[in-house]
């Protein structure tokens, strides 16, 4: 896909119906890259849905009114997820990865929120569908784990009677079958004596402990999508490893699809078989994980990479951060939203502060929003960025 | 956090310009049950720390969450008490100083504190907030506190015109910015700052690591810095105390630390760090630290780490492994330290291939 000749907008290019054509090169584009996922709303508008995807978004939009105006989450957002695959999804807080999750799960309250676009989960659309339907799909179909364990789990229930209940939601066995369910997950989860401590209150358990009973209790039934949103952040390193072995074996044992959310790079980096940049509500970039790695295309991936001291290579004297803070969402930088804090806008002719770029495949299966030309995105990125990292 | 061409980190503490010594500093907290609040036990938060921090430098304080960074910081600042040991601050001993006596030690020391949104007042507005250590210690300043406080704002990379605004109006890094502007005011010689960064977002994080490093050099500042994330701890500091469970297990200049773990807790703990390179995700053999860190109130005996330690003999479970120097500069608390004959290949030990099961087969 070459550059768009016109300025397009999303809004108007995604609402488009796809053509077998594009269909068809999405086909392609994914035989011909690790990607197993495919953002695809560039200029030819919105590609089919793979046809091994199992979860496909397209054109995502969650708005929150507000007091102050229209909060725009998630504006304009599209990805597609197949089975046994994991995505990581990484944006500085407030960039919608959240907001994106619980779209997906069903969890804004309606009225509160404007969603459109669509969310097909295995061929069901989920945005317009009844709570109660959503609600059914909650637990087999898809289970997340939340950041903060407390939210998920109700304080007046032991932790085994939670995993029971959510067990015989989707299973019809007796209570003392799913309670000895529930004592095999969380020894599954490395949860000492599950056995006795099934028993117990979450507020009795370490946070690393209620971490592992949420995910024992997500994954009591098999969800063939997991959405971990910032599983780890409040996690030491050590207990966060132990985690994330965790969601892979299982992962591997259920063929799960996953969502791994995060801002911690490194967590990414080791789970995700593709990755999705998010800024200002957006997805920026979009590759399997080692295009976003080896070669990002992004102005904000590189300066992700570059603001984060790294184990892994030798000591810098001076980080190098992003400038500024991430932009309201009630008013959204006009333009690319990423122009007041990118060290090349002055480079692209005034595009950038004038017109939103789409998100265009720039390599195959490797989508980026970004007006700099390829040319000049190879030399910033090999003479500016790669050799600094 | 000097630059490179500062003299080598490891001797710092050891050429005698300590800035503040602590020995033995321990604090219990007493565990009180019932209706005549009798003391049951004692949380042994701390328990018996030794080490000094050289003026100038940057110490780093890493470990597990619970295993008492911040309980040593806030004894170190004197929020709080020490039960026992000794704290010595420009030779003086500060250990149990009254209030009144305190109160110079509040202009030398400050604190900046974990978390950015709670630290706050959300009803005082940032000039109160940042101008508050002035009228705590009825300081007038030549030009007046707003003045004064206006300046400290800017230092900090914020608007003086923010002087009239509320905590909630501004960002996490934002936030941070006001509480580094607040310890500032008092131009103290040490502040302490308690994971001053891990609430915050990698590029603002990298912000406020950069202006901590400015003021540092500008100020000529000792920072304690407590921290989780090791990645920012080698960033930030010139030496590295490894905490666990209320001990030190080891203590090392940073480039010693990174290229030559000898404590095995430090050597896992650097395994599990996530590295952004996915090159390596297949190459990477990890130590895992099974189970959680033990309780506080009832530590495991002589080695406090013998439960989860994969190197663990009897001699771990019957006598305590002193703190001492195996290499210049570079202390360790453990009988069967790693890496006993030098450096490990390669920058980091990201990559060595040591499990339990290797172990056990070696
Ligand atoms: N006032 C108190 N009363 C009783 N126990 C306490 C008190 N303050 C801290 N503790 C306990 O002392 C131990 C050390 O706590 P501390 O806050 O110093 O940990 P930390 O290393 O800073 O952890 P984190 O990384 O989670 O901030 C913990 O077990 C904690 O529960
Ligand atoms: N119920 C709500 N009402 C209004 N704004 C909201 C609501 N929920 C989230 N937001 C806003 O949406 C944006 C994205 O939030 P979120 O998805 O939680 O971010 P993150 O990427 O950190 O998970 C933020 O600006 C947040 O304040
Ligand atoms: S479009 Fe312009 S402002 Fe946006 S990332 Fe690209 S160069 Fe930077
Ligand atoms: S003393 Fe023993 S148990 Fe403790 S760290 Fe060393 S080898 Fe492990
Ligand atoms: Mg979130
Ligand atoms: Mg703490």
């Amino acid at each position: 896909m070459s550059q768009p000749s016109k300025p397009t907008t999303e809004a108007s290019v995604a609402a488009q119906p796809d053509t077998s054509e594009t269909g068809d090169r999405a086909g392609r584009r994914r035989r011909k890259s690790a990607a197993t996922v495919n953002a695809l709303d560039g200029i030819g508008g919105l590609g089919a849905p793979a046809p091994d995807s199992f979860l496909s978004v397209r054109d995502l939009r969650v708005h929150f009114p507000t007091d102050d105006g229209l909060v725009k989450s998630v504006d304009g957002l599209s990805f597609d997820l197949s089975r046994g695959k994991t995505l990581g999804i990484v944006g500085e807080s407030g960039s919608g990865k959240s907001v994106t999750s619980m779209a997906i799960m069903g969890l804004h309250k309606p009225g509160t929120v404007q969603m459109t676009g669509s969310i097909r989960l295995d061929g069901q659309e989920l945005v317009g569908s009844s709570p109660e339907a959503v609600r059914l799909l909650r637990g087999k179909k898809m289970a997340m784990i939340f950041q903060d364990p407390l939210s998920a789990m109700h304080p007046f229930y032991t932790v085994g009677h939670q995993i029971v209940e959510a067990y015989r939601m989707h299973n019809d066995v007796s209570t003392s079958v799913a309670k000895k369910h529930a004592v095999e997950m969380l020894d599954r989860v490395g949860i000492p004596q599950a056995s006795s401590r099934v028993d117990d209150y979450p507020h009795q358990f370490s946070g690393g402990m209620r971490q592992r009973a949420m995910i024992a209790m997500a994954l009591s039934c098999s969800p063939d999508l997991l959405i971990a949103d910032e599983p780890t952040t409040a996690l030491d390193v050590t207990v966060q490893a132990q985690i994330l072995d965790l969601v892979r074996d299982l992962q591997s044992e259920f063929n799960s699809a996953v969502i791994i959310i995060t801002h911690d790079l490194g967590v990414v980096a080791e789970l995700s078989d593709d990755i999705m940049v998010m800024y200002a509500g957006r997805a920026v970039e979009y590759a399997a994980a080692e295009e976003v790695f080896e070669r990002p295309k992004h102005p904000y991936t590189w300066g992700l990479l570059s603001s984060m001291p790294r184990l892994d290579r030798a000591r810098i004297d001076r980080l190098r951060p992003i400038p500024g803070a991430p932009p309201s969402l009630i008013n959204v930088p006009s333009g690319c939203p990423f122009h007041p804090r990118c060290a090349y806008a002055d480079r692209t002719g005034g595009l950038s502060q004038s017109q939103r770029p789409p998100l265009e495949e720039k390599a195959p299966g490797h989508y980026a929003a970004c007006h700099l030309t390829p040319e000049q995105r190879t030399a910033i990125w090999e003479t500016d960025i790669k050799p600094t990292l | 956090m000097t630059a490179s061409t500062a003299p080598s980190p490891d001797t710092a503490a050891t050429r005698g310009d300590a800035l503040l010594r602590v020995t033995n500093l321990t604090k219990h907290f007493p565990i009180r049950r019932g209706l005549l609040q009798r003391t049951v036990g004692a949380v042994q938060a701390v328990d018996g720390l030794n080490f000094e921090v050289a003026k100038g430098e940057t110490l780093s304080l890493v470990g597990e969450s619970g295993c008492g960074k911040t309980t040593t910081g806030r004894m170190l600042t004197r929020l709080i008490e020490p039960t026992d040991g000794l704290l010595e601050f420009e030779g003086r001993d500060v250990t149990h100083i009254s209030m009144r006596q305190l109160r110079p030690l509040r202009r030398d020391v400050q604190m900046i504190f974990q978390d950015p949104y709670g630290s706050l007042n959300p009803r005082h507005t940032v000039g109160t907030i940042v101008g508050a250590p002035f009228k705590l210690q009825n300081i007038k300043t030549e030009k007046g506190i707003k003045r004064s406080v206006q300046d400290l704002l800017e230092l900090v990379g914020l608007s003086p015109e923010h002087y009239n605004r509320y905590p909630h109006e501004f960002s996490g890094g934002q936030r941070q910015r006001i509480g580094i502007a607040r310890s500032l005011a008092l131009r103290p010689k040490l502040i302490v700052a308690d994971e001053p960064v891990s609430a915050l977002d990698v590029s603002i994080q990298a912000q406020v690591i950069n202006l901590l490093e400015d003021l540092q050099n500008e100020f000529d500042l000792t920072y304690v810095v407590i921290a989780h994330d090791l990645s920012v701890v080698r960033h930030m500091s010139d030496r590295v105390a490894v905490m666990y469970l209320g001990k030190l297990v080891e203590v090392a200049g940073r480039d010693e630390l990174y290229t030559r773990p000898m404590h095995p807790y430090t050597t896992a703990l650097m395994s599990a760090v996530p590295v952004p390179d996915t090159s390596r995700r297949t190459k990477r053999e990890r130590i895992r630290l099974t189970g959680d860190v033990p309780s506080p109130i009832n530590p495991p005996p002589a080695c406090r780490f013998n439960t989860r330690c994969w190197k663990a003999q009897e001699v771990c479970r019957t006598i305590e492994p002193p703190l001492v120097e195996l290499a210049p500069g570079h202390q360790v608390a453990c009988h069967f330290p790693e890496n006993p004959d030098g450096p490990a290949a390669g920058p980091v030990l990201l990559d060595t291939p040591r499990t339990r099961d290797d172990d056990a087969t070696a």
